[in-house]
């Protein structure tokens, strides 16, 4: 049962340092909200899972929140690469972190393993890929009926499953629409599952087929206007294409990056004050 | 027939969209890929089918995505699937014609590095990695690569492989079990490279207007050969041109309008 709550009790609760956390979304509906919520409570020790790494990695990563990622593609897309996380792999900075590294198929079809209750994933690939020889955990298995050799990847089973999407009605029941990614897995794989969304309405009114999750299935939803910025939600705003321009410049620079995170992220209280302290500044700041 | 003014990028695109035919269904990869795939869409091949590894199927976008999951292309799709539907149905289930991909590094069989530049666990320039790509490079029918040709990005040896090429050459690839062709076309800004039969390393085969074979060899870090028979790439048409850059023009206006 839903427990319909801030994102910072929902934080509180459901998410613990060492955790092992996915937050998902395909480019659409990245929980970034829930992301800085993580770094207000200065978590620790996490395991981050996700399947692109994009800027709330960055930011966890460079706040000193992650122990390990897994991850398939780590770069911002559209502009290049994350600086925090590069910083963190060639230079150990601020940590050393260690890295799970494996491509969407692995990724895509170990969140489905994991939401069918299954120890691990089968699929045709990494015949070839140099990936198998720095990650351990992609191994093959012989298929009983015709001896073929395949790829096997552990199911990923989070202690905890966050994802942003579109609405929810008043018990906790979360529609999602648009690029779905893997959002419904990361929430049936995990043990607890916080959801953030952009408004609470009386009545869903699901178009058909739409993605559903269940009140049952999900911990905690939380309302976050805006809360995928500078990514979108489908039917309600665009992507800030410009944002991620200028998260290059931001994470370039280490001091820039910790003087923008403490002024903007833990210098606010939620993700409305962040978004409000941003406000037609962050441009400027930058070109400084 | 006058030949237009063309940078060597245009000629690029242009030469990369020409390869895929009206109908035909391609795994589309962001960037160089993206652009060519739909300038293909916008000029010769109206019918051709664009799959972006978000889940958009048949997407016919009216200005490029900057990323691999931007609303227009959920917004102007015949279908959006979940993300592991489209590694798992489409892509392993063998639906895909051709699969459209960029890369940092690739060396003369065609095998492609987006992982690490230098030593894995104490690299040089950690890129963002392998994304879709190796499933892409494994299991389309064929693939086609679009990549600016230079000594560091055309190697003679790869730091990483991320995706297959022809492995070391030969019937290295087929003796894995590796399900698609692999990379039938290279195109570059310079050049048109394919593999030489038998041995399966890249040769030119087509040079670009205006470009010398001196130039070429000098772009790529190992020695290079050259065709038999080597014809010139025909020069971008008016369409083309006016298509890729109002295609282009457009997308940075609708890019600056989100600001």
């Amino acid at each position: 049962m839903a427990d319909i709550c801030s994102l910072k009790d929902a934080v509180a609760s459901h998410v613990h340092d060492g955790d092992t956390v996915t937050l998902e979304g395909f480019t659409h509906l990245i929980p970034s909200g829930a992301g800085h919520e993580l770094i207000r409570q200065k978590l620790r020790g996490l395991t981050l899972i996700r399947m692109t790494p994009d800027l709330i990695f960055d930011q966890l990563i460079g706040m000193g929140c992650a122990a390990k990622v897994v991850f398939a593609w780590g770069g911002n897309p559209g502009v290049g690469s994350l600086h925090r996380l590069r910083d963190a792999v060639e230079n150990h900075w601020p940590q050393t972190i260690e890295i799970e590294e494996y491509s969407h198929a692995g990724m895509a079809n170990a969140f489905v393993a994991g939401a069918s209750n299954l120890p691990f994933a089968v699929l045709r690939g990494y015949k070839s890929t140099d990936l198998k020889k720095f990650n351990d955990r992609i191994r093959s298995v012989i298929c009983p009926f015709t001896g073929e050799e395949l790829a096997a990847v552990p199911a990923l089973r989070p202690d905890v499953g966050i994802i942003h999407g579109q609405r929810a009605d008043r018990k906790g029941n979360v529609l999602i629409h648009g690029i779905v990614g893997l959002q419904k897995e990361a929430v049936l794989s995990a043990k607890r599952a916080i959801v953030t969304v952009e408004e609470i309405v009386d009545e869903l009114c699901p178009p058909a087929n739409s993605c559903i999750l269940p009140h049952w299935v999900v911990d905690a939803v939380s309302v976050v206007p805006g809360g995928a910025h500078p990514s979108y939600a489908l039917g309600y705003y665009e992507r800030d294409n410009s944002f991620y321009i200028a998260w290059d410049t931001i994470a370039k620079d280490r001091n820039v990056f910790i003087q923008w995170m403490e002024q903007h992220v833990l210098g606010t209280g939620n993700f409305s004050e962040f978004r409000a302290s941003i406000d037609g500044i962050w441009a400027e700041e930058v070109h400084e | 027939m006058t030949i237009a003014d063309f940078t060597t990028n245009e000629m690029m695109t242009v030469a990369a969209a020409r390869m895929l035919k009206n109908g035909t269904v391609c795994f589309v990869g962001i960037g160089l890929p993206s652009q060519a795939a739909n300038l293909a869409r916008l000029t010769h091949a109206p019918e051709v089918v664009l799959i972006y590894e978000s889940g958009p199927i048949g997407t016919k976008p009216d200005v490029l995505p900057l990323s691999i999951g931007d609303g227009v292309l959920a917004d102007t799709a015949d279908t959006v699937v979940p993300t592991h539907e489209i590694f798992r149905y489409w892509l392993q289930g063998g639906h895909i014609d051709v699969g459209f991909l960029g890369g940092a590094q690739i060396d003369r069989f065609g095998n492609i590095n987006t992982t690490v530049i230098g030593d894995y666990n104490n690299p040089k320039v950690r890129l963002p990695g392998a994304g879709g790509a190796p499933e892409i490079a494994d299991q389309a029918g064929e693939v086609f690569v679009v990549m600016r040709q230079g000594p560091r990005s055309f190697v003679e040896k790869i730091d990483f492989l991320t995706s297959a090429g022809y492995l070391d050459g030969g019937d290295a690839r087929e003796k894995l079990g590796i399900e698609g062709k692999g990379p039938t076309r290279v195109i570059t800004d310079l050049c048109i490279l394919e593999p030489e039969q038998g041995s399966q390393e890249f040769v030119v085969t087509s040079i670009h207007h205006g470009i010398s074979r001196e130039q070429i060899s000098a772009a790529t870090g190992w020695g290079i050969r050259f065709a038999n028979e080597v014809i010139e790439t025909a020069a971008p048409t008016q369409e083309e041109l006016s298509t890729l850059r109002a295609l282009l023009a457009r997308t940075a206006e609708a890019h600056q309008k989100n600001k």
